[in-house]
Protein backbone atom coordinates (compact mmCIF):
# COMPACT_ATOMS: atom_id res chain seq x y z
CA UNK A 1 0.00 0.00 0.00
CA UNK A 2 1.31 3.34 -1.15
CA UNK A 3 2.06 5.63 2.10
CA UNK A 4 2.52 9.09 0.63
CA UNK A 5 -0.14 11.32 1.04
CA UNK A 6 -1.39 13.75 -2.03
CA UNK A 7 -1.07 16.64 0.00
CA UNK A 8 3.16 15.77 0.21
CA UNK A 9 2.97 14.87 -3.45
CA UNK A 10 1.81 18.97 -3.53
CA UNK A 11 4.64 20.33 -2.01
CA UNK A 12 7.21 18.68 -3.63
CA UNK A 13 5.79 19.80 -6.86
CA UNK A 14 5.92 23.29 -5.63
CA UNK A 15 9.68 22.67 -3.91
CA UNK A 16 10.44 21.60 -7.03
CA UNK A 17 9.07 24.20 -9.79
CA UNK A 18 9.49 26.91 -7.20
CA UNK A 19 13.23 27.20 -7.51
CA UNK A 20 12.62 28.22 -11.42
CA UNK A 21 9.69 30.42 -11.48
CA UNK A 22 9.87 32.63 -8.65
CA UNK A 23 6.20 33.87 -8.99
CA UNK A 24 5.00 30.76 -7.02
CA UNK A 25 3.80 31.88 -3.52
CA UNK A 26 2.80 29.11 -1.02
CA UNK A 27 0.10 30.08 1.38
CA UNK A 28 -0.84 28.74 4.64
CA UNK A 29 -3.10 29.67 7.91
CA UNK A 30 -0.99 27.55 10.46
CA UNK A 31 -1.52 24.40 8.12
CA UNK A 32 1.54 24.17 6.91
CA UNK A 33 2.24 21.16 8.92
CA UNK A 34 -1.07 19.45 8.24
CA UNK A 35 -0.40 20.57 4.56
CA UNK A 36 2.97 18.77 4.72
CA UNK A 37 4.22 22.15 2.97
CA UNK A 38 6.97 22.70 6.24
CA UNK A 39 9.52 21.76 3.68
CA UNK A 40 8.30 24.55 0.82
CA UNK A 41 8.50 27.26 3.71
CA UNK A 42 11.46 25.86 5.08
CA UNK A 43 13.50 25.51 1.21
CA UNK A 44 11.54 29.21 -0.31
CA UNK A 45 10.52 31.22 2.82
CA UNK A 46 10.84 34.33 0.60
CA UNK A 47 8.11 32.71 -1.35
CA UNK A 48 5.80 31.60 1.91
CA UNK A 49 3.35 33.66 3.04
CA UNK A 50 1.86 32.31 6.99
CA UNK A 51 -1.22 34.17 7.47
CA UNK A 52 -1.78 32.61 10.92
CA UNK A 53 -5.17 31.38 11.25
CA UNK A 54 -7.63 33.25 9.34
CA UNK A 55 -9.27 31.49 6.23
CA UNK A 56 -10.65 34.91 4.93
CA UNK A 57 -7.48 36.88 4.76
CA UNK A 58 -5.55 33.67 3.29
CA UNK A 59 -8.16 34.10 0.53
CA UNK A 60 -8.17 38.07 -0.02
CA UNK A 61 -4.29 37.87 0.21
CA UNK A 62 -3.73 35.30 -2.12
CA UNK A 63 -6.23 37.49 -4.66
CA UNK A 64 -3.97 40.38 -3.97
CA UNK A 65 -0.66 38.87 -4.64
CA UNK A 66 -2.12 37.01 -7.79
CA UNK A 67 -3.31 40.65 -9.19
CA UNK A 68 0.67 41.53 -8.98
CA UNK A 69 1.68 38.58 -10.88
CA UNK A 70 2.17 35.82 -8.66
CA UNK A 71 1.03 31.97 -8.54
CA UNK A 72 -0.45 31.82 -5.53
CA UNK A 73 -0.80 28.43 -3.90
CA UNK A 74 -3.78 28.73 -0.54
CA UNK A 75 -3.57 25.67 1.31
CA UNK A 76 -5.84 24.94 3.99
CA UNK A 77 -8.39 22.45 5.75
CA UNK A 78 -10.90 21.91 3.13
CA UNK A 79 -13.62 22.33 5.53
CA UNK A 80 -12.75 25.87 6.34
CA UNK A 81 -11.47 26.76 3.01
CA UNK A 82 -14.97 26.01 1.27
CA UNK A 83 -17.52 27.77 3.61
CA UNK A 84 -15.52 29.94 5.67
CA UNK A 85 -13.55 31.73 3.50
CA UNK A 86 -16.22 30.86 0.74
CA UNK A 87 -16.96 34.55 -0.11
CA UNK A 88 -13.18 35.44 -0.15
CA UNK A 89 -13.39 32.80 -2.91
CA UNK A 90 -16.28 33.81 -4.77
CA UNK A 91 -14.79 37.94 -5.11
CA UNK A 92 -11.60 38.10 -4.80
CA UNK A 93 -10.71 34.67 -6.82
CA UNK A 94 -13.52 34.01 -8.63
CA UNK A 95 -15.35 37.03 -9.69
CA UNK A 96 -11.89 38.81 -9.60
CA UNK A 97 -10.06 36.00 -11.80
CA UNK A 98 -7.05 36.21 -10.21
CA UNK A 99 -4.55 33.27 -10.55
CA UNK A 100 -5.32 31.58 -7.00
CA UNK A 101 -5.24 28.28 -6.49
CA UNK A 102 -7.27 27.13 -3.45
CA UNK A 103 -5.82 23.84 -2.05
CA UNK A 104 -8.34 21.88 0.19
CA UNK A 105 -6.35 19.66 2.41
CA UNK A 106 -7.82 16.83 4.38
CA UNK A 107 -10.88 16.82 2.93
CA UNK A 108 -14.69 14.83 3.11
CA UNK A 109 -14.07 13.17 6.17
CA UNK A 110 -10.62 12.91 6.36
CA UNK A 111 -10.27 14.52 10.10
CA UNK A 112 -13.35 11.26 10.98
CA UNK A 113 -13.44 11.99 14.45
CA UNK A 114 -13.40 15.18 14.97
CA UNK A 115 -16.68 16.18 13.73
CA UNK A 116 -19.03 18.02 11.05
CA UNK A 117 -17.01 21.03 11.73
CA UNK A 118 -13.95 19.13 10.44
CA UNK A 119 -15.71 17.74 7.18
CA UNK A 120 -15.66 19.23 4.24
CA UNK A 121 -19.02 17.30 2.75
CA UNK A 122 -20.10 20.13 1.03
CA UNK A 123 -17.62 21.91 -0.94
CA UNK A 124 -18.35 20.55 -4.45
CA UNK A 125 -21.67 22.27 -3.28
CA UNK A 126 -19.58 25.34 -2.76
CA UNK A 127 -17.00 25.57 -4.77
CA UNK A 128 -18.62 24.69 -7.95
CA UNK A 129 -21.85 26.90 -7.77
CA UNK A 130 -19.42 30.04 -8.33
CA UNK A 131 -18.88 31.00 -11.96
CA UNK A 132 -15.49 30.64 -13.07
CA UNK A 133 -14.22 28.34 -10.19
CA UNK A 134 -12.80 25.65 -11.01
CA UNK A 135 -13.03 21.96 -8.98
CA UNK A 136 -10.72 18.85 -8.77
CA UNK A 137 -10.53 16.07 -6.59
CA UNK A 138 -7.34 13.96 -7.54
CA UNK A 139 -7.36 10.67 -6.75
CA UNK A 140 -4.21 9.20 -5.96
CA UNK A 141 -1.03 11.13 -5.60
CA UNK A 142 0.43 10.29 -9.47
CA UNK A 143 -2.67 12.29 -10.88
CA UNK A 144 -2.11 14.94 -8.13
CA UNK A 145 0.84 15.09 -9.40
CA UNK A 146 0.17 15.69 -12.95
CA UNK A 147 -3.06 17.95 -12.02
CA UNK A 148 -0.51 20.32 -10.00
CA UNK A 149 1.84 21.05 -12.72
CA UNK A 150 -0.85 21.47 -15.02
CA UNK A 151 -2.90 24.31 -12.80
CA UNK A 152 1.28 25.78 -12.60
CA UNK A 153 0.60 26.17 -16.33
CA UNK A 154 -2.49 28.73 -16.53
CA UNK A 155 -4.38 31.64 -15.19
CA UNK A 156 -7.10 30.64 -13.55
CA UNK A 157 -9.20 30.16 -10.36
CA UNK A 158 -9.04 26.12 -8.95
CA UNK A 159 -10.16 24.65 -5.82
CA UNK A 160 -8.60 21.19 -5.25
CA UNK A 161 -9.66 19.09 -2.50
CA UNK A 162 -7.08 16.37 -1.24
CA UNK A 163 -7.44 13.68 1.81
CA UNK A 164 -5.68 13.70 5.15
CA UNK A 165 -4.60 10.16 4.64
CA UNK A 166 -2.21 8.18 1.86
CA UNK A 167 -4.15 6.67 -0.41
CA UNK A 168 -3.85 3.39 -2.69
CA UNK A 169 -2.65 4.43 -6.29
CA UNK A 170 -4.68 3.75 -9.29
CA UNK A 171 -2.53 5.00 -11.42
CA UNK A 172 1.63 4.20 -11.94
CA UNK A 173 4.49 7.22 -12.46
CA UNK A 174 4.31 5.61 -15.68
CA UNK A 175 0.93 5.23 -16.55
CA UNK A 176 -1.24 8.02 -15.46
CA UNK A 177 -3.54 8.74 -18.18
CA UNK A 178 -3.98 12.35 -17.60
CA UNK A 179 -5.48 15.07 -19.98
CA UNK A 180 -6.87 18.30 -18.15
CA UNK A 181 -10.41 18.50 -17.77
CA UNK A 182 -10.78 15.40 -19.17
CA UNK A 183 -11.73 12.40 -16.94
CA UNK A 184 -9.19 9.42 -16.79
CA UNK A 185 -10.94 6.14 -17.64
CA UNK A 186 -9.87 4.04 -14.75
CA UNK A 187 -11.23 0.32 -15.88
CA UNK A 188 -12.46 -0.24 -19.30
CA UNK A 189 -16.47 -2.16 -19.23
CA UNK A 190 -19.82 -2.31 -20.67
CA UNK A 191 -22.19 -3.40 -18.80
CA UNK A 192 -22.16 -0.73 -16.33
CA UNK A 193 -20.28 2.59 -15.18
CA UNK A 194 -19.15 3.69 -12.26
CA UNK A 195 -18.24 7.27 -12.06
CA UNK A 196 -16.32 7.95 -9.03
CA UNK A 197 -14.03 11.03 -7.74
CA UNK A 198 -10.89 11.50 -5.26
CA UNK A 199 -10.63 9.03 -3.01
CA UNK A 200 -13.75 6.87 -4.35
CA UNK A 201 -12.31 5.90 -7.20
CA UNK A 202 -10.24 2.94 -5.58
CA UNK A 203 -13.22 1.64 -4.13
CA UNK A 204 -15.06 2.04 -7.39
CA UNK A 205 -11.81 -0.29 -9.39
CA UNK A 206 -12.12 -2.58 -6.74
CA UNK A 207 -15.95 -2.94 -7.20
CA UNK A 208 -15.76 -3.54 -10.57
CA UNK A 209 -13.19 -6.54 -9.97
CA UNK A 210 -15.73 -7.96 -7.58
CA UNK A 211 -18.79 -7.76 -10.68
CA UNK A 212 -16.11 -9.26 -13.05
CA UNK A 213 -15.99 -12.04 -11.33
CA UNK A 214 -19.84 -12.24 -11.83
CA UNK A 215 -19.94 -11.81 -15.69
CA UNK A 216 -20.46 -7.83 -15.13
CA UNK A 217 -17.95 -5.75 -17.34
CA UNK A 218 -17.77 -2.48 -15.49
CA UNK A 219 -16.42 0.53 -16.43
CA UNK A 220 -14.99 3.08 -13.78
CA UNK A 221 -14.58 6.63 -14.84
CA UNK A 222 -11.83 8.55 -12.56
CA UNK A 223 -13.72 12.22 -12.56
CA UNK A 224 -11.51 14.25 -10.96
CA UNK A 225 -12.45 17.40 -12.81
CA UNK A 226 -15.89 18.14 -11.12
CA UNK A 227 -15.83 21.18 -12.87
CA UNK A 228 -15.55 21.70 -15.87
CA UNK A 229 -17.17 18.12 -15.89
CA UNK A 230 -16.47 15.70 -18.77
CA UNK A 231 -19.88 15.69 -20.20
CA UNK A 232 -18.65 13.66 -23.01
CA UNK A 233 -17.40 10.73 -21.03
CA UNK A 234 -20.44 11.18 -18.92
CA UNK A 235 -22.61 10.80 -22.13
CA UNK A 236 -20.47 8.11 -24.12
CA UNK A 237 -20.80 6.43 -20.69
CA UNK A 238 -24.73 6.79 -20.92
CA UNK A 239 -24.70 5.64 -24.06
CA UNK A 240 -22.44 2.72 -24.25
CA UNK A 241 -23.47 1.21 -20.67
CA UNK A 242 -26.84 0.33 -19.14
CA UNK A 243 -26.42 2.54 -16.26
CA UNK A 244 -24.24 4.87 -14.13
CA UNK A 245 -23.19 4.77 -10.85
CA UNK A 246 -21.99 7.90 -9.28
CA UNK A 247 -19.70 7.31 -6.16
CA UNK A 248 -18.81 10.64 -3.90
CA UNK A 249 -17.14 11.59 -0.75
CA UNK A 250 -19.65 14.57 -0.54
CA UNK A 251 -23.51 14.76 0.43
CA UNK A 252 -26.02 13.74 -2.67
CA UNK A 253 -27.20 18.05 -2.59
CA UNK A 254 -25.01 19.61 -5.06
CA UNK A 255 -22.68 17.34 -5.49
CA UNK A 256 -21.20 15.31 -8.56
CA UNK A 257 -24.52 13.05 -8.57
CA UNK A 258 -26.53 16.27 -8.94
CA UNK A 259 -24.36 17.35 -11.56
CA UNK A 260 -24.80 13.86 -13.74
CA UNK A 261 -28.52 13.66 -12.92
CA UNK A 262 -29.10 16.78 -14.39
CA UNK A 263 -27.04 15.88 -17.35
CA UNK A 264 -28.14 12.61 -17.91
CA UNK A 265 -31.81 13.59 -17.28
CA UNK A 266 -32.05 16.71 -19.80
CA UNK A 267 -29.72 14.62 -22.50
CA UNK A 268 -29.37 11.15 -22.70
CA UNK A 269 -31.31 9.31 -19.21
CA UNK A 270 -30.42 6.52 -18.38
CA UNK A 271 -30.34 4.36 -15.18
CA UNK A 272 -28.92 6.34 -12.10
CA UNK A 273 -28.04 5.83 -8.46
CA UNK A 274 -26.08 8.39 -6.29
CA UNK A 275 -23.77 6.66 -3.55
CA UNK A 276 -22.65 9.03 -1.20
CA UNK A 277 -22.64 10.68 2.21
CA UNK A 278 -26.42 10.96 4.02
CA UNK A 279 -27.85 14.94 4.49
CA UNK A 280 -26.84 14.76 8.07
CA UNK A 281 -23.66 15.04 10.74
CA UNK A 282 -21.38 12.20 9.32
CA UNK A 283 -20.51 9.61 12.23
CA UNK A 284 -17.11 9.69 13.98
CA UNK A 285 -14.28 7.27 12.59
CA UNK A 286 -11.77 7.05 10.30
CA UNK A 287 -12.18 7.68 6.45
CA UNK A 288 -12.53 3.52 5.75
CA UNK A 289 -15.10 3.25 8.57
CA UNK A 290 -17.07 6.11 7.55
CA UNK A 291 -17.51 5.06 3.94
CA UNK A 292 -18.27 1.19 5.35
CA UNK A 293 -21.25 2.92 7.16
CA UNK A 294 -22.72 4.29 4.55
CA UNK A 295 -22.15 1.72 2.22
CA UNK A 296 -19.54 3.45 -0.17
CA UNK A 297 -17.55 -0.04 -0.26
CA UNK A 298 -16.27 -2.16 -2.90
CA UNK A 299 -19.05 -5.04 -2.18
CA UNK A 300 -21.87 -2.72 -1.51
CA UNK A 301 -20.95 -0.67 -4.75
CA UNK A 302 -20.62 -3.47 -6.76
CA UNK A 303 -23.96 -5.16 -5.03
CA UNK A 304 -25.71 -1.72 -5.80
CA UNK A 305 -24.55 -1.57 -9.89
CA UNK A 306 -25.55 -4.96 -10.00
CA UNK A 307 -29.09 -4.27 -9.09
CA UNK A 308 -29.16 -0.98 -10.92
CA UNK A 309 -29.04 -3.37 -14.42
CA UNK A 310 -31.42 -5.77 -12.67
CA UNK A 311 -28.36 -8.49 -12.52
CA UNK B 1 -6.03 72.37 -14.17
CA UNK B 2 -8.39 73.47 -11.70
CA UNK B 3 -6.67 73.18 -8.06
CA UNK B 4 -7.79 70.09 -6.18
CA UNK B 5 -10.31 71.51 -3.87
CA UNK B 6 -12.04 73.19 -7.32
CA UNK B 7 -11.48 69.60 -9.15
CA UNK B 8 -13.25 67.62 -5.88
CA UNK B 9 -16.67 70.46 -6.61
CA UNK B 10 -16.35 69.50 -10.57
CA UNK B 11 -16.32 65.65 -9.39
CA UNK B 12 -19.05 66.45 -7.45
CA UNK B 13 -21.36 67.34 -10.21
CA UNK B 14 -20.36 64.64 -12.09
CA UNK B 15 -21.17 62.31 -9.53
CA UNK B 16 -24.69 63.96 -9.03
CA UNK B 17 -25.29 63.87 -12.65
CA UNK B 18 -24.10 59.71 -12.93
CA UNK B 19 -26.92 59.38 -9.39
CA UNK B 20 -29.77 61.45 -11.29
CA UNK B 21 -29.18 59.74 -14.65
CA UNK B 22 -28.94 56.72 -13.68
CA UNK B 23 -31.51 56.95 -10.46
CA UNK B 24 -29.35 55.10 -8.15
CA UNK B 25 -26.31 55.24 -6.22
CA UNK B 26 -24.89 56.20 -2.45
CA UNK B 27 -24.28 59.81 -2.81
CA UNK B 28 -23.89 60.55 0.59
CA UNK B 29 -20.77 58.63 0.68
CA UNK B 30 -19.74 59.54 -2.71
CA UNK B 31 -19.76 63.14 -1.55
CA UNK B 32 -17.68 62.59 2.00
CA UNK B 33 -14.76 60.54 0.08
CA UNK B 34 -14.47 62.53 -3.26
CA UNK B 35 -11.86 64.90 -1.80
CA UNK B 36 -9.61 61.38 -0.79
CA UNK B 37 -9.96 59.82 -3.81
CA UNK B 38 -9.29 63.77 -5.97
CA UNK B 39 -6.04 63.95 -3.87
CA UNK B 40 -5.01 60.76 -4.30
CA UNK B 41 -5.36 60.64 -8.58
CA UNK B 42 -4.78 63.55 -8.87
CA UNK B 43 -1.75 64.45 -6.68
CA UNK B 44 -0.24 61.39 -4.62
CA UNK B 45 -0.54 58.34 -6.89
CA UNK B 46 2.15 57.71 -9.50
CA UNK B 47 -0.27 56.40 -12.27
CA UNK B 48 -0.56 56.72 -15.64
CA UNK B 49 -3.95 56.45 -17.62
CA UNK B 50 -2.18 55.75 -20.48
CA UNK B 51 0.16 52.52 -19.04
CA UNK B 52 -2.88 51.52 -16.63
CA UNK B 53 -0.97 47.71 -16.29
CA UNK B 54 2.27 49.78 -15.63
CA UNK B 55 3.81 46.72 -13.00
CA UNK B 56 5.19 49.93 -11.03
CA UNK B 57 1.91 51.57 -10.78
CA UNK B 58 0.51 52.86 -7.61
CA UNK B 59 -2.94 50.71 -6.71
CA UNK B 60 -5.99 51.73 -5.04
CA UNK B 61 -9.08 49.39 -3.84
CA UNK B 62 -12.08 51.11 -3.29
CA UNK B 63 -13.05 48.35 -0.25
CA UNK B 64 -16.54 50.77 0.68
CA UNK B 65 -17.31 49.77 -3.13
CA UNK B 66 -20.61 51.08 -3.35
CA UNK B 67 -19.59 54.57 -3.55
CA UNK B 68 -18.22 53.50 -7.07
CA UNK B 69 -19.52 56.62 -8.46
CA UNK B 70 -17.17 58.83 -6.74
CA UNK B 71 -14.46 56.25 -8.11
CA UNK B 72 -15.81 56.57 -11.39
CA UNK B 73 -16.32 60.12 -11.99
CA UNK B 74 -12.42 60.43 -10.81
CA UNK B 75 -11.13 57.89 -13.02
CA UNK B 76 -13.03 59.69 -15.95
CA UNK B 77 -11.53 62.87 -14.86
CA UNK B 78 -8.14 61.84 -14.93
CA UNK B 79 -8.41 60.37 -18.55
CA UNK B 80 -9.08 56.80 -17.39
CA UNK B 81 -12.06 56.93 -20.02
CA UNK B 82 -14.49 59.25 -21.21
CA UNK B 83 -16.45 61.72 -19.44
CA UNK B 84 -19.28 60.57 -21.57
CA UNK B 85 -19.05 56.96 -20.63
CA UNK B 86 -20.63 58.15 -16.77
CA UNK B 87 -23.72 58.44 -18.92
CA UNK B 88 -23.77 54.46 -18.82
CA UNK B 89 -23.09 53.88 -15.46
CA UNK B 90 -25.79 50.78 -13.85
CA UNK B 91 -27.35 51.16 -17.40
CA UNK B 92 -28.68 47.43 -19.07
CA UNK B 93 -25.60 45.25 -20.05
CA UNK B 94 -22.93 48.48 -19.03
CA UNK B 95 -20.16 46.99 -17.89
CA UNK B 96 -20.06 50.58 -15.53
CA UNK B 97 -22.00 48.39 -12.66
CA UNK B 98 -22.95 49.83 -9.45
CA UNK B 99 -19.92 48.51 -7.75
CA UNK B 100 -16.26 48.64 -8.86
CA UNK B 101 -15.08 45.99 -11.67
CA UNK B 102 -11.54 45.34 -13.24
CA UNK B 103 -13.53 45.38 -16.03
CA UNK B 104 -13.16 49.42 -16.24
CA UNK B 105 -9.76 50.89 -16.96
CA UNK B 106 -8.22 51.77 -13.77
CA UNK B 107 -10.08 49.82 -11.45
CA UNK B 108 -7.82 47.43 -9.45
CA UNK B 109 -10.03 44.75 -7.69
CA UNK B 110 -13.47 43.72 -7.74
CA UNK B 111 -15.80 45.03 -4.62
CA UNK B 112 -18.79 45.70 -3.05
CA UNK B 113 -18.99 43.12 -0.46
CA UNK B 114 -16.90 45.09 2.30
CA UNK B 115 -14.17 43.96 4.86
CA UNK B 116 -12.41 42.58 1.63
CA UNK B 117 -10.50 45.88 0.39
CA UNK B 118 -8.08 45.36 3.17
CA UNK B 119 -6.73 42.14 2.81
CA UNK B 120 -6.20 42.24 -1.29
CA UNK B 121 -4.19 44.63 -0.27
CA UNK B 122 -2.15 43.09 1.92
CA UNK B 123 -1.63 40.90 -0.49
CA UNK B 124 -0.88 43.55 -3.09
CA UNK B 125 1.75 45.52 -0.76
CA UNK B 126 3.29 41.23 0.27
CA UNK B 127 3.69 41.59 -3.44
CA UNK B 128 5.53 44.43 -3.82
CA UNK B 129 7.88 43.76 -0.77
CA UNK B 130 8.65 40.57 -2.34
CA UNK B 131 9.52 42.09 -5.68
CA UNK B 132 11.31 45.24 -3.50
CA UNK B 133 8.65 47.00 -6.03
CA UNK B 134 8.36 51.27 -5.53
CA UNK B 135 4.62 51.05 -5.64
CA UNK B 136 2.69 51.99 -3.09
CA UNK B 137 -0.93 50.19 -2.12
CA UNK B 138 -4.02 52.22 -0.73
CA UNK B 139 -7.32 51.14 0.40
CA UNK B 140 -10.18 53.07 0.68
CA UNK B 141 -12.63 51.86 3.39
CA UNK B 142 -15.78 53.17 5.21
CA UNK B 143 -16.15 53.19 8.57
CA UNK B 144 -19.50 51.46 8.63
CA UNK B 145 -16.87 48.84 7.22
CA UNK B 146 -15.16 48.46 10.25
CA UNK B 147 -17.75 46.05 11.83
CA UNK B 148 -16.65 43.44 9.14
CA UNK B 149 -14.21 40.99 10.87
CA UNK B 150 -11.98 40.66 8.08
CA UNK B 151 -10.82 43.75 8.64
CA UNK B 152 -9.23 43.27 11.28
CA UNK B 153 -7.62 39.84 10.00
CA UNK B 154 -5.70 42.19 7.08
CA UNK B 155 -4.95 44.63 9.75
CA UNK B 156 -3.43 42.40 11.56
CA UNK B 157 -1.59 40.42 9.03
CA UNK B 158 -0.11 43.54 7.53
CA UNK B 159 1.73 45.20 10.68
CA UNK B 160 2.63 41.62 11.20
CA UNK B 161 4.50 41.86 7.79
CA UNK B 162 5.23 45.63 8.45
CA UNK B 163 3.84 46.57 5.35
CA UNK B 164 5.12 50.31 4.68
CA UNK B 165 3.78 50.38 1.23
CA UNK B 166 0.02 50.03 2.44
CA UNK B 167 -1.60 53.04 3.09
CA UNK B 168 -5.29 52.62 4.60
CA UNK B 169 -7.73 55.53 4.76
CA UNK B 170 -10.72 55.32 7.01
CA UNK B 171 -14.05 57.48 5.25
CA UNK B 172 -15.06 58.25 9.05
CA UNK B 173 -18.42 60.06 8.09
CA UNK B 174 -19.77 58.97 11.24
CA UNK B 175 -23.10 57.73 9.25
CA UNK B 176 -24.19 54.51 7.88
CA UNK B 177 -27.40 53.28 6.44
CA UNK B 178 -29.59 52.18 9.51
CA UNK B 179 -27.99 56.21 11.27
CA UNK B 180 -24.94 57.06 13.26
CA UNK B 181 -22.03 54.56 13.25
CA UNK B 182 -21.96 55.40 17.01
CA UNK B 183 -25.43 53.92 17.58
CA UNK B 184 -25.30 51.13 14.70
CA UNK B 185 -22.08 49.38 16.31
CA UNK B 186 -19.80 51.79 17.62
CA UNK B 187 -15.80 52.58 17.53
CA UNK B 188 -15.07 53.58 20.54
CA UNK B 189 -11.30 54.70 20.31
CA UNK B 190 -10.85 54.18 17.07
CA UNK B 191 -7.65 55.54 16.62
CA UNK B 192 -6.03 53.54 19.87
CA UNK B 193 -7.55 49.84 17.82
CA UNK B 194 -5.37 50.90 15.20
CA UNK B 195 -2.55 51.39 17.33
CA UNK B 196 -3.01 48.09 19.03
CA UNK B 197 -2.85 46.66 15.96
CA UNK B 198 0.21 48.03 15.22
CA UNK B 199 -0.69 50.49 12.92
CA UNK B 200 0.60 54.42 12.90
CA UNK B 201 -2.32 56.38 12.66
CA UNK B 202 -3.02 59.47 10.91
CA UNK B 203 -5.74 62.12 11.99
CA UNK B 204 -6.85 64.39 9.12
CA UNK B 205 -9.63 66.61 7.96
CA UNK B 206 -10.73 64.24 5.28
CA UNK B 207 -13.00 66.74 3.33
CA UNK B 208 -9.66 68.92 2.37
CA UNK B 209 -7.57 68.08 0.37
CA UNK B 210 -4.85 70.35 1.76
CA UNK B 211 -4.82 68.33 4.87
CA UNK B 212 -4.99 64.76 2.78
CA UNK B 213 -2.19 65.74 1.05
CA UNK B 214 -0.29 66.75 4.39
CA UNK B 215 -1.45 63.42 5.52
CA UNK B 216 -0.40 60.99 2.57
CA UNK B 217 3.30 62.58 2.62
CA UNK B 218 3.75 62.27 6.42
CA UNK B 219 2.31 58.47 5.58
CA UNK B 220 5.32 57.67 2.97
CA UNK B 221 7.91 58.73 5.80
CA UNK B 222 6.63 56.21 8.26
CA UNK B 223 9.30 53.40 7.79
CA UNK B 224 8.27 49.48 9.01
CA UNK B 225 4.42 49.47 9.61
CA UNK B 226 1.42 50.11 7.76
CA UNK B 227 -0.22 53.50 8.27
CA UNK B 228 -4.13 54.20 8.35
CA UNK B 229 -5.33 58.12 7.85
CA UNK B 230 -8.33 58.58 9.66
CA UNK B 231 -10.16 61.12 7.41
CA UNK B 232 -13.07 62.86 9.27
CA UNK B 233 -15.46 63.49 6.62
CA UNK B 234 -19.13 64.66 6.66
CA UNK B 235 -21.29 62.56 4.90
CA UNK B 236 -22.92 64.66 1.64
CA UNK B 237 -20.03 67.20 1.73
CA UNK B 238 -20.54 70.03 -0.42
CA UNK B 239 -24.57 70.20 -0.78
CA UNK B 240 -25.67 71.16 2.68
CA UNK B 241 -28.95 69.66 2.69
CA UNK B 242 -27.46 66.59 2.26
CA UNK B 243 -24.80 66.62 4.95
CA UNK B 244 -25.46 64.73 7.59
CA UNK B 245 -28.06 63.11 6.89
CA UNK B 246 -28.51 59.29 7.12
CA UNK B 247 -31.31 59.36 4.35
CA UNK B 248 -28.66 60.58 1.77
CA UNK B 249 -26.43 57.19 1.80
CA UNK B 250 -28.42 56.45 -1.62
CA UNK B 251 -31.35 59.31 -1.99
CA UNK B 252 -31.63 60.06 -5.41
CA UNK B 253 -32.31 63.84 -5.93
CA UNK B 254 -35.58 64.92 -7.23
CA UNK B 255 -35.60 68.03 -10.27
CA UNK B 256 -35.61 70.75 -7.33
CA UNK B 257 -32.67 69.25 -5.49
CA UNK B 258 -30.54 68.84 -8.10
CA UNK B 259 -31.08 72.29 -9.47
CA UNK B 260 -30.27 73.03 -5.42
CA UNK B 261 -27.11 71.11 -5.43
CA UNK B 262 -25.82 72.04 -8.87
CA UNK B 263 -25.85 75.89 -7.74
CA UNK B 264 -24.24 74.91 -4.38
CA UNK B 265 -21.69 72.79 -5.74
CA UNK B 266 -20.80 75.52 -8.50
CA UNK B 267 -20.82 78.62 -5.77
CA UNK B 268 -18.38 76.19 -3.89
CA UNK B 269 -15.98 75.13 -7.09
CA UNK B 270 -16.00 79.08 -7.90
CA UNK B 271 -15.16 79.92 -4.37
CA UNK B 272 -11.83 77.74 -4.01
CA UNK B 273 -10.82 78.74 -7.70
Amino acid sequence: MNTIHNRQVINDVLVEKAFQDKQIVVLCSDSRGSASLAEFAKVHPRQFVETGIAEQNIVSIAAGLASCGKKAFVASPACFLSTRSMEQAKVDVAYSNTNVKLIGISGGVSYGALGMTHHSTNDIATMASIPNMRVYFPSDRHQTKRLIEALLTDQKPAYVRVGRNPVADVYTESACPFVMDHASLARAGSDVTLIATGELVDPAIQAAQILEKQGISCRVIDMYCIKPLDREAVLQAARETQGLVVLEEHVAIGGLGSMISQLIASEYPVKFKSLCLPDEPAIAGKSPEVFAHYGLTPENIAVQAAELIGR
Amino acid sequence: MDNLTATAFKIRQDILDTVVNCKAGHIGGDFSVTDILTTLYFQQMRIDPLQPKDPNRDRLILSKGHSVEALYAVLANRGFFPLEDLKLVSAYGSKYIGHPTTKVNGIEANSGSLGHGLSVGVGMALAGQMDQAPYRVYIVMGDGELAEGSVWEGAMAASHYQLDNLCAVIDRNGLQISGPTEDVMGHENLEARWTAFGWHVIKAAGNSTEAMNTAFELAKTIKGQPTVIIAETIKGYGVSFMENAAPWHHKVPNAEEYHLATAELAAKRGAAL
